[in-house]
């Protein structure tokens, strides 16, 4: 076991580096680093149009989507090459936020089924930031059940006509394109009658609504479809393929390794590191003491695990499942932490506003957030169905609409 | 960035692991589990012919020297096969404490025969029916003698040799005692394959550890690494309860289905598998820590300590909820890691001991 870089990628870390230092917004190092949960805070500074500035400046420089081929606008970086990016770019990373849905699942997607000539229009634009793409998957009625959508796509001349509704869609109000799932043949079963298309945001009879969130934020979408047409020549995949294609896109869902996943353990420990309970210093206190060692414990095994998938990167490996546990293990504990951390401090613990909390309401804000963690990009329980199914090779569950025609599958409504 | 452990590692815990399959299946365990015999000696011995005892053990005391990242994997397998020998605590306590607080010639005394099997050890500590505390030890070592009772003696019944916390004036210290002739009676356990005993010793000629000024953090510092030792022993327990479970699931049918296909199994055995690999990770970190005295080293032990008694505690609990009411029988083999798991969590100081040692171990701000 050894911690250090291999020679070849301490010269390269020491290239991002200097690179870095010689280029990064570095008036935004303040404000980046003090934000909330779940927010990217550019102070005075309007956050897209510093997310788009900073993109574009990596862009030029050869810095931007650095594990794709050059041609799209990459420099064909190796994985680990792009793990020491992500950790050498640390708190600007935040910045691409904007374009992680576009760059880490719409362009695998379009490198794999559109044509040489779109690659070359789409890819190179995306990676600099100068457009900006979303994803339509999740629909009202297709969820965990994504096969279950209903958005429909009906051939007409050399277009297709879209009717129906997306949700849940990050960065709708602010994109340029997006790569959509829908039904095209309801006659056969759910998942033979999908296709997938790339369209224009601002296609005629396209309209996005912001939705107000649980936690008072909005950054996701509703998108409707009043016959939108898509030129045939935007399918990506065969027709009734829609579902292989939309499996390209969900298994490049970006591994977080390089970068830390928020548990909130910091935050608790600097809280109680302070705080005055019943019995004395709450650090000092046993059940504290207990929990927070359990949290340590998770906190520490996720990372430990990243390590270890960095290391087979490192090797020319493929990191396995074990990745799928973060996402898992994290939104649950920072929802408990948050309530305990709450709970200590007493009816002051539910102060919301970052003026007046402790620690500026990051842990009010995981509290209000942490709901949404440990549903999207896959709910806890999808996440144990396929730890169950493809890590431990335990039966898949039993469907009660398997084989039937989507349109006799039981709706409930 | 290699986090991982090398191939020569890797080929002595495939040998091991081999050897144990061959030699060291549930029967042995039972024999043992009943009664037949203390503990395995043909086990022992073959381990013995392999070097294993000696796998830290610096080459100049007749040890192997194949260092502690191969000890751990070796620790991994004598868990996973829940090997009931004295293993442990001749290996990661009894040759540690000498390795760490001997003298000179305490080491080349005893260090060759541990490494050579020929020579099983323990070490003895608490008293009362509480957890050892500093103040409730009160075994007194004089005039190179011990007096005193030691309640619990994991492999007692067996040892050949004790490391012996006891009370010297106002301090404590550890001292080497041969157990010949000392009086020793077996205590029934949670699990009865530890051969504890308790020791009564009534003047019995002892030997301080030569560089031991402490006692009690002497104890402490060999507790902390016989800790990622038997971290790896409970990862091993825990994988192979899992595996049990999972097994177990595909091929028991109710309501005309695979029980492994209920979500409510399923999700069960999911969070086994999670508490599984963030214990096995952390113990990794710990192996790392241990083979190279990083500085954050009680941090990491500790760590491993309370995620690797999660992860064991967890997978062989529920392993026995996945096969219901057979699990509850003596005739499966649920129950073995169920015992053994149990054992392991108290073996160095319960769940709540290690927990408050990871936290005073964290730095004072932000340490994740």
């Amino acid at each position: 076991m050894d911690f250090s870089d291999t020679k070849e990628e301490a010269v390269f870390r020491e290239e991002v580096q200097a690179w870095i230092k010689g280029n990064a917004p570095e008036y935004l190092y303040e404000p980046l680093s003090t934000s909330g949960f779940g927010s990217t805070r550019t102070g005075d500074y309007d956050p897209l149009a510093e997310a788009k500035k900073w993109q574009k400046k990596k862009a030029d420089a050869g810095w931007a989507c650095i594990q794709w081929p050059s041609e799209y606008g990459g420099r064909g970086a190796t994985p680990i090459q792009s793990v020491i990016w992500n950790q050498e770019e640390g708190v600007y990373g935040s910045l691409s936020r904007t374009f992680i849905i576009g760059q880490g699942m719409c362009a695998p997607t379009m490198m794999a089924y559109a044509s040489e000539e779109q690659k070359q229009r789409y890819l190179p634009k995306l990676a600099s930031g100068e457009e900006v793409w979303c994803q339509l998957f999740s629909e009202p009625h297709g969820g965990s059940d994504l096969a279950g959508l209903r958005t429909r796509a009906e051939k007409d001349g050399d277009d297709w006509v879209i009717n129906g509704q997306k949700i849940w869609t990050s960065g709708a109000h602010y994109s340029d394109f997006g790569i959509l799932i829908t039904r095209t043949d309801p006659d056969v079963p759910k998942h033979k009658g999908l296709t997938m298309f790339f369209l224009d945001m601002r296609s005629e009879g396209v309209d996005i609504v912001p939705i107000k969130q649980a936690n008072g934020d909005s950054g996701f979408n509703e998108v409707y479809f009043d016959n939108v047409r898509i030129p045939d020549v935007q399918r990506l995949g065969e027709v009734g393929e829609g579902w292989k294609v939309s499996l390209t896109t969900l298994m490049n869902e970006r591994l977080a390794i390089g970068g830390s996943i928020a548990t909130g353990f910091p935050e608790i420990k600097a809280l109680v590191d302070e705080l005055r309970v019943a019995s004395g210093s709450a650090i000092e206190d046993s059940a504290v003491r207990s929990k927070l060692a359990d949290w340590y414990a998770k906190s520490a095994g996720l990372q430990n695990t990243a390590s270890r998938a960095i290391s087979a990167l490192s090797k020319g490996e493929t990191p396995g499942p074990e990745n799928s546990i973060g996402k898992l293990v994290a939104g649950g504990m920072m929802q408990d932490i948050a309530k305990f951390a709450l709970d200590l401090q007493g009816l002051p613990g539910a102060i919301m506003d970052p003026e007046i909390a402790s620690g500026s309401a990051r842990l009010q804000a995981m509290l209000m957030r942490s709901p949404a963690v440990r549903i999207e990009g896959g709910t806890d329980q999808i996440l144990r169905n396929i730890i169950s199914e493809r890590v431990l090779g335990l039966p898949e569950d039993m469907r009660a609409d398997k084989g039937l025609p989507f349109n006799k599958i039981p709706t409930g409504n | 960035m290699n986090f991982d452990f090398s191939d020569d590692e890797k080929m002595v815990q495939d040998q091991i692991h081999r050897y144990l399959n061959d030699n060291c299946d549930f029967s042995r365990f039972r024999s043992v589990l009943e009664g037949n015999e203390p503990y395995s000696e043909q086990v022992w011995q073959g381990l013995a012919e392999m070097g294993v005892q000696g796998t830290a053990i610096s080459s100049e005391y007749g040890g192997v020297e194949a260092g502690y990242l191969t000890l751990c994997l070796a620790a991994k397998e004598m868990g996973a096969h829940l090997a009931p020998v004295p293993f442990s605590t001749s290996v990661y306590l009894f040759a540690e404490a000498l390795a760490r607080y001997g003298s000179q010639a305490q080491k080349e005394k005893w260090l060759p025969l541990i490494a050579s099997g020929q020579v099983k050890g323990t070490i003895a500590v608490s008293e009362t029916l509480e957890e050892a505390r500093a103040d409730n030890i009160a075994t007194s070592f004089k005039d190179d003698q011990v007096s005193g009772s030691k309640l619990v003696v994991p492999q007692g019944m067996v040892a050949d040799v004790a490391i012996v916390l006891a009370r010297k004036s106002d301090a404590l210290t550890l001292a080497i005692v041969e157990l010949e002739g000392v009086s020793r009676t077996p205590v029934e356990m949670v699990d009865p394959t530890m051969a504890t005993s308790t020791l009564v010793f009534d003047n019995s000629a002892a030997e301080e550890l030569g560089e031991c000024s402490d006692g009690w953090d002497a104890l402490a510092d060999v507790h902390n690494r016989a800790a990622v030792l038997i971290a790896f022993e409970q990862i091993g327990g825990a994988e192979k309860a899992l595996e049990m479970a999972v097994d177990y699931a595909k091929e028991r049918f109710a309501f005309g289905r695979p029980i492994g296909s209920f979500q409510a199994l399923k999700h069960m055995m999911a969070d086994m598998y999670v508490a599984l690999k963030l214990a096995e990770s952390n113990c990794y970190y710990a192996a790392w820590a241990l083979q190279n005295d990083s500085v954050d080293f009680a941090l990491a032990a500790a760590t491993a300590r309370v995620s690797a008694t999660q992860a064991f505690q967890l997978c062989s609990r529920d392993n026995i909820q996945v096969h219901g009411g057979m699990g509850f029988t003596w005739e499966f083999d649920c129950h073995l890691y169920y015992r053994r798991s149990n054992y392991l969590t108290l073996m160095l100081g319960g769940l709540a001991t290690w927990e408050d040692k990871l936290i005073g171990a964290l730095p004072a701000a932000d340490a994740a």
